[in-house]
């Protein structure tokens, strides 16, 4: 009961915020309800019982990318008249690819009525004894640890691919180097000296 | 506590929403208390830090302040400025406070004491964690205002670097203790060198609690890292345009962060709820007794540098989460997770 319930509320609030993502006419309330879809998201899988998942999908989703979505769409000068303008050029496009999406869904339901693929061997059968993590775990760093490090990999040098493009050395800019100022002592700064009157100091 | 509704007659689910409903309304209330009360500590001990009184007029020895600067707040005006986005204006401090309780859901008091013993407990922390930003960011935005607005930029950055550190403290933690379950990571602790309790006393782990520690009042936006609620650059940062209720909710919310974060230290480093001697009189006293010691302990540490350590630069805070914190608890993953291949789980096949 209580289950049918979380479900029917978290399915309601992903479909209904995610249609007000791209309904919503203020691009940082668009952001906010996208964030609603992902953290419902979560708990739709919460109640599958992939608990991992569902808290992976809040931190790197919701608490970072969308964030980071969120930063970038409130710094940006948006002109919402212009944004609205492209609307009718790009209606015949988006409803290709609704079309699209609508005969995949089509197809998807169809065939899996039509009875579940016999897989001739179970890639890795689950030994329901372990946690979510451990399973993933032990899948993911022995029977795909070559898929799992390439997916690394492509990560990293797109990260420094990014940091290459984007970083430009300045000149004039002052530096600090704390290592320095700690081993600085008063007697390298100061001097003493014994200045008679009227004369000035010779540094 | 489900078991004991049942027996009165309900059904299963509906003993088990009653009991969780309860469950929650009994962490819930005494953290708001305690924040009440932490407050007023607060204040005592930069006072008495300060060789100042600090607050003694209202009650005895002035312990109720936090009460009558409560009915004071509650009683004001709630001033919307004009040009901020209402509805976000108003669910902003709504967030930052829910976030706050949230968390303390999977926090263990006593063995098999807790509301949501679950599987991923310390993930659970670190995502509702990474959602504190939010009611700060949203306020800064739905202000319409600069100060509250660089303040957000400010404190999304800021979290963000040192989540990046603590996600990787954390993971030194949950390699030592083989699970994610923080009453497994307790009990995982007990007994170092046959009479210490306590990850802390374990030389490979004692760095990361003093980087978890600082890594915490950075998170928490805490001096010397409040650079969110510079007064000498952004007046109050993003609670300038609050007043009222709204603004008790950040205050409120603040503060049980910050308890959160002194519990969260007592149970991944220095054992939770077990004595710190593992010595057998000493179990007699509840767990609870223990950890509420150890909470005040990092409380109390938490004032101790407010009161004396000057304001970080903005740039030295980026420097130092992402520079230093970042390389050196990286560092630590590698080493942790070396030793225990090569000791605990069997060593080179």
């Amino acid at each position: 009961m209580i289950h049918v319930l979380a479900f029917y509320l978290f399915a309601i609030l992903v479909v209904s915020s995610g249609a007000l993502t791209i309904l919503s006419r203020n691009p940082v309330h668009s952001v906010l309800w996208l964030i609603l879809a992902f953290f419902n998201a979560a708990g739709l899988m919460v109640l599958l019982g992939a608990e991992f998942i569902a808290m992976l999908l809040v931190i790197v989703y919701v608490g970072a990318v969308a964030v980071l979505f969120l930063f970038v769409v409130m710094m940006l000068d948006i002109d919402f008249a212009e944004l609205r303008a492209g609307f009718v050029d790009y209606l015949p496009f988006g409803l290709l690819i609704a079309l699209v999406l609508l005969a995949e869904i089509v197809l998807g339901i169809g065939l899996w009525s039509a009875g579940p693929i016999e897989l001739a061997q179970r890639a890795a059968p689950v030994n329901p004894e372990l946690s979510n993590i451990q399973a993933i775990g032990g899948l993911l760093y022995t029977r795909y640890i070559f898929l799992f490090e390439a997916a690394g990999i492509v990560l990293l040098v797109a990260m420094i691919g990014a940091i290459v493009l984007t970083h430009r050395a300045r000149g004039g800019v002052k530096g600090q180097n704390i290592a320095k100022q700690n081993r600085r002592r008063p007697q390298d700064a100061v001097r003493n000296i014994n200045q008679p009157t009227g004369q000035g100091v010779e540094l | 506590m489900t078991a004991f509704f049942q027996n009165l007659g309900m059904s299963f689910e509906g003993a088990w929403f009653l009991s969780t409903i309860i469950g929650i309304l009994v962490i819930a209330l005494p953290v708001m208390l305690a924040v009440a009360m932490l407050i007023y500590a607060d204040r005592k001990i930069w006072a008495a830090m300060a060789l100042r009184r600090g607050p003694n007029v209202v009650g005895p020895f002035g312990l109720l302040q936090s009460f009558a600067d409560g009915a004071k707040v509650f009683l004001q005006e709630t001033i919307i400025p004009s040009a901020a986005n209402k509805t976000l204006f108003i669910i902003a401090p709504i967030i930052t406070f829910t976030i706050a309780l949230m968390a303390w859901a999977v926090i263990p008091f006593q063995v098999g004491v807790v509301l949501a013993n679950i599987n991923v407990g310390l993930l659970y922390i670190l995502a509702i964690s990474s959602l504190g930003v939010y009611g700060i960011v949203l306020a800064g935005w739905a202000s319409n205002s600069k100060y509250p607005f660089y303040s957000a930029i400010r404190a999304s950055a800021q979290m963000i670097s040192y989540e990046v550190s603590i996600g990787f403290i954390l993971i030194c933690v949950v390699l030592w203790a083989g699970s994610f379950n923080l009453t497994a990571i307790v009990e995982s602790q007990k007994g170092y060198y046959g009479f210490l309790n306590g990850n802390g006393f374990n030389p490979l782990l004692f760095p990361m609690a003093i980087m978890f520690l600082i890594s915490a009042m950075a998170e928490t936006a805490r001096a010397p890292f409040d650079l969110t609620e510079a007064e000498s650059e952004l007046v109050a940062g993003y609670q300038t345009e609050y007043s009222s209720m709204a603004f008790a909710l950040y205050w409120l919310g603040e503060y049980a962060n910050v308890i959160l974060m002194c519990a969260l230290n007592a149970i991944l480093f220095w054992g939770g709820y077990l004595p710190p001697l593992d010595w057998a009189p000493l179990y007699y006293v509840p767990g609870i007794l223990w950890l509420f010691a150890k909470i005040l302990f990092f409380f109390f540490v938490f004032s101790w540098v407010k009161a004396t350590v000057p304001r970080y630069r903005y740039d030295q805070l980026m420097r130092l989460g992402w520079k230093i914190f970042l390389p050196t608890s990286l560092f630590f993953v590698f080493l942790v997770s070396g030793f225990l291949m090569l000791t605990r789980y069997g060593g080179a096949q």
